[in-house]
């Protein structure tokens, strides 16, 4: 036993660098792509549905790719990409049913995928044509919200809304739901992310808190987040945390599917970290060279979320290569309609802007709209 | 017809917008079995139960950040923030969700959340206590900001404000609680976002809100004994702002006094004097005055009577404005 000043050997316990994750870590699909038991945890769905989980992070991942090769052509202001972080957002946006509802960062590109939302519509933020292309009530998918941290309240808030209508804890699988907030491991600095566990705790609120320990917040590393692994701060708000393997896309799927049953049946909330790593920038603005080094994205290479995946697929001969090569292709036309559609998303109209700020337009609004129209109609015809 | 203090005209409007939409919550600090600080919440908690009327934890950003949620969801919450100078934790999840949501979701999504500040001061009350945030929030597109001045403007305002589907900050002049009035529930109210003129006058036209309504109906008083004719408009709406009333009142009298407790620089007088100044310009008789606070913190309360607009220096303001 060691002191080192916080009492027995705290520093090894607490340390939060545990190479690959600690001991703690749940994973069911090794990198290599062997399935490992755990005894708390399984994965209880079939080969054809890690098929499905193998199409959806191509999928994701092309999103991606696409739209940072948009955004290098100047179709997009800015990009956040995901690379490294699609089995964290498969795996649990798969867990989800229907009548859960998702609060995103901006950075959830595979959850609005797995929420059946055309990734085009994704688009639009980042092009700045709109705020965010899809119906956040009807695909129970909130719009991307930028203030870091700032929808944990609204998923809580939400989820005691669920509550109050009766959709908790009946016993009814088509009925009970739950709400799953995304967070990243900056975000656990952030105070609202804290009231937000203490609001879900105490109203006992049916949400599962999912944080993407990517490892960094732009440039900063977690050690400048936190002195202990994060899922040991649920334990401090009264609800268990969990770390798993956030390259694990079988793991993900099975931890967020029983946190999220959990919750759905009355039992409160869950903390959720998935120990991941964010392998580009952390937007197209960001320049990672200045701060980390390359050896750090080698060995996360090695923890690729597809590769393993695809790996267990092969082995096992779930999938041939002919499969392989169909998704690839699906992907290619995915890629298509994302960039076609994207250089035809039409530019919002200037005098669009005052009609959503209310309800209805106020007079003061109105009449500063025929203003701006008549200033802007006085360059008609002119050169 | 009723006797009922300030205080009592909002907790029967919340009653009645409660009893009139299961959807209507009620969260804050201390609301529920205390009945609020002021009392403003008094007995709802024991009628509509600790689902609807509820003990938040301590922390004004999980408030309305929670209330977000719920208002996606489907409910109306109504939330009360104990005193001013507590509603800057709260801040950003007012000013860049509240606010936004609808126009961020082209109207997808609708905020219909009320915002209780008691504000102002006068009471005798420590720091962070007595203050007028009012500006701030006018100053955010997406809020819609009221202040009611008396009882019955209480019991119907605040109605009226739940049932917006616009976000509404919501202004009580804390001092102004205990004041009582006649309560004819058979009268209908007018629309919430409109001005009133509370007395008439053609000599000056007196611009007021909250708690500083009762200062200029007396200050119009005093001067009336003067010989001098004193319009009183209240604002009530704060945003958007009611320009009719207040332009024709200025176009008859030529002249314009803007009286609120907030300091000065940016406060709603700065707003009314450029809309009067770019609407009536040739109506006016001299420029228009504001009355406010210092552009200093709210002074300790032994000598807020001093800090505070008051009779006297409205009056001040008058003579001032007439000897142009």
């Amino acid at each position: 036993m060691t002191n080192d000043g916080f009492g027995p050997g705290l520093g090894k316990v607490f340390g939060p660098q545990h190479e690959g994750g600690g001991p703690e870590l749940i994973q069911l699909l090794t990198p290599e792509g062997e399935r490992v038991e755990h005894p708390e945890f399984t994965f209880d769905l079939g080969d054809d549905a890690i098929q499905g989980f193998y199409r959806d992070l191509v999928m994701t991942r092309r999103i991606d790719t696409e739209a940072t090769a948009l955004q290098r052509q100047g179709e997009l202001g800015i990009w956040a990409s995901l690379l490294g972080q699609e089995a964290a957002q498969i795996g649990s946006g798969r867990a989800m049913r229907d009548q859960d509802y998702a609060f995103p960062t901006y950075r959830e590109h595979g959850v609005a995928w797995c929420r059946g939302i055309d990734p085009l519509h994704l688009l639009g933020l980042f092009r700045g044509v709109d705020q965010g292309g899809w119906d956040p009530l009807a695909d129970k998918f909130a719009l991307y919200t930028i203030v870091i941290g700032a929808q944990t309240l609204h998923a809580t808030g939400y989820a005691m809304g669920m509550q109050r209508d009766g959709a908790v804890g009946t016993g009814d699988p088509d009925r009970d739901a739950a709400v799953i907030a995304y967070f990243g491991d900056g975000a656990t600095s952030q105070g609202d992310v804290n009231e937000s566990f203490i609001w879900a705790s105490v109203f006992n609120a049916p949400v599962v808190f999912f944080c993407q320990n990517n490892q960094w917040a732009i440039s900063e590393p977690i050690e400048r987040q936190t002195r202990i692994p994060l899922y040991q701060r649920a334990l401090g708000f009264g609800f268990p945390g969990l770390r798993v393997d956030g390259n694990d896309v079988l793991a993900t799927y099975a931890v967020t599917q029983a946190a999220l049953q959990r919750a759905r049946e009355g039992s409160g909330p869950t903390f959720i970290e998935a120990y991941t790593y964010r392998m580009g920038a952390h937007t197209t603005s960001d320049d990672p060279t200045k701060y980390r080094v390359t050896e750090d994205l080698e060995h996360w290479k090695l923890k690729d979320p597809i590769e393993r995946v695809k790996a267990y697929l092969l082995r096992n001969g779930v999938v041939d290569d002919d499969y392989l090569a169909s998704v690839d292709a699906e992907a290619d036309e995915l890629a298509i309609h994302l960039r076609k559609g994207c250089l035809e998303l039409p530019d919002p109209s200037p005098l669009d802007i005052f009609d959503q700020v209310y309800e209805e337009i106020t007079p003061e609004l109105e009449a500063q709209k025929a203003q701006f129209a008549e200033y802007l109609s006085s360059f008609e015809g002119a050169h | 017809m009723t006797t009922i203090t300030l205080g009592k005209g909002i907790n029967m409007g919340l009653r009645a917008a409660m009893e009139a939409d299961p959807k209507v919550v009620i969260m804050g600090e201390d609301v529920g079995k205390l009945g609020g600080v002021f009392r403003i919440t008094d007995g709802l908690q024991k009628d509509f139960g600790e689902d609807r009327v509820i003990d938040t934890p301590l922390a004004e950003s999980g408030i309305l950040g929670t209330a977000v949620g719920l208002a996606m969801r489907g409910y109306r919450p109504v939330c009360e923030i104990q005193f001013d100078g507590f509603v800057y934790p709260a801040y950003d999840q007012i000013v860049s969700q509240v606010a936004k949501l609808h126009f961020r979701s082209r109207g997808l999504v609708k905020m219909p959340i009320v915002i209780r500040i008691p504000f102002g001061g006068g009471i005798g009350a420590v720091e962070h206590h007595s203050e007028s945030p009012e500006a701030y929030f006018a100053h955010t597109a997406g809020l819609k900001v009221v202040a009611c001045s008396n009882p019955v403007d209480g019991y119907w305002m605040i109605q009226q404000a739940i049932a917006s589907d616009d976000p509404v900050v919501f202004l009580e002049p804390k001092r102004r609680y205990w004041e009582k009035a006649e309560l004819d529930e058979s009268v209908q109210p007018e629309g919430l976002f409109s001005a009133r003129v509370v007395r008439a006058g053609t000599d000056l036209t007196l611009l007021a809100y909250g708690p500083m309504v009762k200062t200029c109906l007396e200050a119009s008083i005093a001067a009336e004994e003067e010989g001098r004719s004193v319009e009183v408009i209240d604002l009530r709406t704060l945003s958007p702002l009611d320009m009719t009333p207040v332009l024709e009142s200025v176009r008859k009298t030529g002249r314009a006094v803007v009286v609120h407790e907030a300091p000065i620089t940016l406060g709603l007088g700065s707003e009314l004097a450029a809309r009067i100044s770019e609407d009536c310009f040739y109506s006016l008789e001299s420029p228009v005055l504001r009355v406010g606070g210092f552009d200093t913190p709210y002074p300790p309360s032994r000598i807020e009577e001093e800090y505070l607009p008051d009779l006297d220096r409205v009056l001040d303001a008058v003579d001032r404005s007439l000897a142009h």
